[in-house]
């Protein structure tokens, strides 16, 4: 309408000049003004943020810079339970028992200890410290563990703690928290009593439930433990001592940590607290961060610039998870035996996913946990898995005259809005379509949405992920038992809970690592679930810094052993 | 004017009611809650937590406890961050956004007028064309695009100059908030660079404009007073929801640029279905964006003299 109109002004190359003019002079104006406030703004940003970036590796200050994911949640140890916080914590706080370079138990707080059918005893080191100086007690534990299954502090790990006498009784506000079964019989001597044996307690220990926390200052801060930095008292090789929100932490090396094989850095900065991969990834590349992790479509560039590409395995198995639950069609086991044969996680891995640092699932245990002696999966190997569709079909045929359908009805497939589960999410759906004929209807939901439906029992098939708490195999051992509340498709099997219960009790390394066998061939036998893929990273760390460990029992970033080393450059 | 204002102002405070009692009932409808983790917790745990956080009343009865708390002001305790009061995280993390967004309005303002008069001025020739394929590319392209490119540019620059000439991330400095500031501001600036245009090419063949030209106005005085000051008037409209949109709005650039704001916790109190923080981002948002609207209608009176009159 507008351009139709006849023109006046442009023709009037006088006119334009001017106006011209004058618009320049008002360009001039507002870019002055525009500078005077960003000048005031910057003032005023300085009180929100810490302008403390530094490059990624400091040789002449001994630190270094790194991003975290996301904003530690919670830093109080008794109630923390998320990867983020457990990334800081481990840094800053040290069990009884700890994790070594090699990822290996190693003395802690404690010099050593003893675990026997009944109970565990401690022998605490002389020169443990807090941060203020004082030394680290054995009460200092008493008080944090009875503070943790204190129903009051609602702790979300507090059934960490039920493996000692009466704790899931005060949990349940049935005894008193005096009651527990751990004594401090004096500064340096800590005795804990079973309520039934527990083999694998060395690694318990070394959780971040089980820390610390000296009571004087915990009763000092009202309430806000470990809402603010000088609101914790730290016991491990560094110690917080800034800490902008979800903007920027500083942690410095503690003067009174006993320990030096590890903290060899002056200080760590994390000047970034982002999720987002690609801003990682500039970051490392303009040298401000000491190290970042990369996924698949960032190799080729990667490589290209000749970074040294490492990889680790993050320790969560993921797998397709079936409704056992009676009545869902998913509970009949030649329907499940059918969908298992049709598929090769293999295919998975290399075809639909295509993430060099993932790995094809076979077992419920992943490739890294220990054995009796070795590793597990090398002294008990995993079932040997063949894709088969002449079976499968068999056992779908099977399947509907057992359920006496004439075809088997759409299966809703209940995953989470991530992209790498809408992949596999596909993937299957095309996968079954083609092989079996059978209709997936995918049902996407976010986080919260999706596990009220899987708790609920609200779906047919789901995709499942396990990270472990602890370095033993009963973390994922124990998955299957008809009584975890983690096995959110009820599966249940006889055999199953007794094998459990050998491996939670039994003080026989053997005997225990043979249920865990029997354990990995029954839940193939039984398909309780269908394995998909251990989850890895790639990720690429600055060459002067050495000691960089990724992990899969503990923190997942962990700088406990780095230190800078420039003679190799 | 005062009665006017007054008006508005209970207007707006029933508007924020509304807000907040939709968004409670919503926000508990949704299947799911805070407490749910990817860890199952006991029936005991899950009695304690519950017990902890008072969801273990009725959901009308919490509405209540809620309201009164929110007249109080108090917003409670994040389920997430479970060491954080709302408030406390309002409090640290809305000037961030409200920093980067009041200089990503600026921006966008002074650029869309100045742009928009230009394009206008040079109507059809090449400034125009330029300056009009660049709006259309502001517009389309999504911000998250833009912000990731802009980033890897930073890259490149500080690699040629082979020092740190920007940073690539994060927070506190003058030169941390121009490239988010710029890249948070651009669409709007894209958006306000058309309607300045098409606002000024209406004014040019407009009445006053003719008979101003005719008495002999210089030129400068026409395109100042007459053309400029009248043409304004829409993108000040426009500008109060943009300022809220932009400072709610923050969400990627400040995921990209690792900057502290509140745009994160809106988003991920919504999948994280942290309730309190939902509550009282959405209610201080809302806030916010009532009170942004009355403020431009009170401008507006002050600019237009025909508003003033009626």
């Amino acid at each position: 309408m507008i351009e139709n109109s006849t023109p006046i002004a442009d023709r009037n190359d006088n006119f334009t000049r001017s106006a011209g003019k004058q618009l320049a002079v008002y360009a001039l104006y507002a870019v002055v003004t525009l500078a005077v406030v960003v000048y005031l703004l910057a003032i005023a940003a300085g009180h929100t943020g810490s302008n403390g970036a530094d490059m990624g590796i400091n040789v002449a200050n001994n630190s270094i810079t790194i991003a975290l994911r996301e904003e530690p949640p919670q830093l109080d140890t008794g109630r923390s339970t998320d990867g983020a916080s457990v990334i800081v914590l481990s840094h800053a706080f040290e069990g009884l028992i700890a994790y070594d370079e090699e990822a290996q138990l190693t003395p802690g707080v404690a010099e050593r200890w003893e675990i026997r059918t009944d109970g565990a005893t401690f022998w605490l080191r002389e020169d443990a410290r807090w941060s203020d100086g004082q030394p680290v007690t054995a009460h200092d534990f008493e008080f944090a563990w009875k503070r943790a299954i204190d129903p009051a502090t609602a702790s979300e790990y507090s059934f960490i703690f039920y493996s000692i006498k009466n704790a899931e009784a005060i949990n349940t506000g049935q005894l008193p928290k005096e009651t527990l079964g751990v004594r401090a019989v004096n500064d340096r001597l800590l005795e804990v009593e079973f309520e039934q044996a527990t083999p694998y307690f060395d690694k318990l220990v070394a959780f971040v439930t089980y820390f610390p926390v000296r009571e004087d200052f915990y009763e000092r801060t009202d309430g806000r433990y470990g809402a603010d930095a000088d609101e914790l008292l730290y016991n491990g090789p560094y110690m917080i001592t800034e800490w902008v929100h979800s903007a920027s932490m500083i942690w410095k090396k503690n003067p009174y940590y006993w320990n030096d094989k590890r903290g060899f850095l002056d200080e760590i900065r994390v000047a970034y607290i982002t999720a987002d991969t690609n801003a990682k990834l500039n970051l490392f590349k303009d040298g401000q961060i000491a190290d970042t992790h990369l996924e698949s479509p960032m190799l080729p560039s990667a490589m290209a610039a000749h970074w040294q590409i490492d990889r680790a395995m993050d320790g969560t198995v993921f797998f397709v998870v079936f409704n056992h639950r009676p009545g869902r069609v998913t509970d009949n086991l030649n329907l499940r035996k059918a969908m298992l044969y049709a598929q090769d996680p293999v295919e998975l891995v290399n075809k639909a996913l295509k993430d060099a640092a993932f790995l094809p699932a076979a077992s419920l245990f992943p490739v890294w946990v220990g054995g009796v002696k070795e590793k597990f999966r090398e002294e008990y190997a995993a079932p040997k898995h063949q894709m088969d569709l002449e079976k499968a079909r068999h056992h779908l045929e099977l399947a509907k005259q057992e359920l006496g359908l004439a075809a088997i009805p759409p299966l809703v497939l209940l995953v989470d809005a991530q992209p790498v589960s809408q992949l596999a999410a596909t993937y299957y759906q095309e996968l079954y379509r083609q092989r079996l004929g059978l209709e997936i209807r995918i049902d996407s939901q976010i986080f919260k949405q999706r596990l009220a439906k899987m708790t609920a029992g609200d779906f047919d098939i789901t995709v499942a992920g396990w990270a472990p708490d602890y370095d033993d195999a009963l973390t994922y051992g124990e998955f299957f038992a008809s009584w975890n509340l983690q096995n959110r498709g009820r599966y249940a099997s006889a055999d199953m809970d007794a094998d459990v219960r050998i491996a939670q009790t039994s003080l026989d390394q053997k005997e225990r690592m043979d249920a865990f066998g029997r354990i990995q061939q029954l839940v193939y036998d039984d398909v309780a679930m269908i394995p998909m893929y251990e989850r890895g990273w790639s990720f690429v760390v600055d060459p002067r810094l050495k000691g960089f460990r990724r992990r899969s029992v503990g923190p997942e970033i962990d700088y406990n052993y780095a230190y800078i080393d420039v003679s190799s450059d | 004017m005062l009665w006017y204002i007054g008006k508005r102002l209970i207007q707006g405070l029933i508007t924020v009611w509304f807000i907040a009692t939709a968004t409670f009932f919503a926000m508990h409808n949704v299947p799911g809650d805070p407490l749910l983790n990817e860890r199952a917790t006991t029936p005991t745990i899950r009695a304690n937590l519950e017990a902890k956080y008072g969801l273990d009343q009725p959901v009308t009865t919490q509405y209540f406890i809620y309201l009164k708390n929110i007249v109080r002001g108090d917003f409670g305790i994040s389920f997430a961050q479970e060491n954080r009061e709302v408030n406390d995280i309002i409090r640290e993390h809305f000037p961030v956004s409200a920093i980067l967004g009041v200089l990503a309005v600026i921006i966008a303002a002074v650029g869309g007028i100045l742009w928009g008069s230009l394009t206008a001025l040079y109507r059809n020739r090449l400034p125009d064309y330029l300056i009009m394929f660049l709006v259309i590319l502001g517009i389309s392209v999504p911000s998250f695009v833009i912000a990731a490119i802009s980033q890897l540019g930073i890259v490149t620059l500080n690699n040629l100059a082979g020092t740190t000439v920007l940073p690539v991330a994060g927070w506190g400095t003058i030169y941390h908030m121009l490239v988010p500031a710029l890249v948070l501001g651009l669409s709007t600036m894209a958006y306000l660079t058309r309607l300045m245009r098409s606002s000024m090419l209406e004014i040019v063949n407009s009445d006053f404009v003719r008979t101003a030209k005719s008495k002999g106005v210089p030129p400068a005085r026409i395109f100042a007073r007459h053309q400029l000051r009248n043409a304004v008037l829409p993108v000040i409209t426009v500008l109060g929801p943009s300022i809220a949109a932009i400072t709610t709005g923050g969400f990627v650039v400040e995921i990209v640029f690792a900057i502290p704001g509140l745009g994160r916790f809106f988003v991920e109190a919504v999948q994280q279905l942290d309730y309190t923080v939902i509550m009282g981002t959405t209610v201080f948002y809302g806030t916010f964006l009532v009170f942004m609207v009355i403020l431009v209608d009170v401008i507006y009176g002050f600019i237009d003299p025909r508003v003033r009159m009626s």
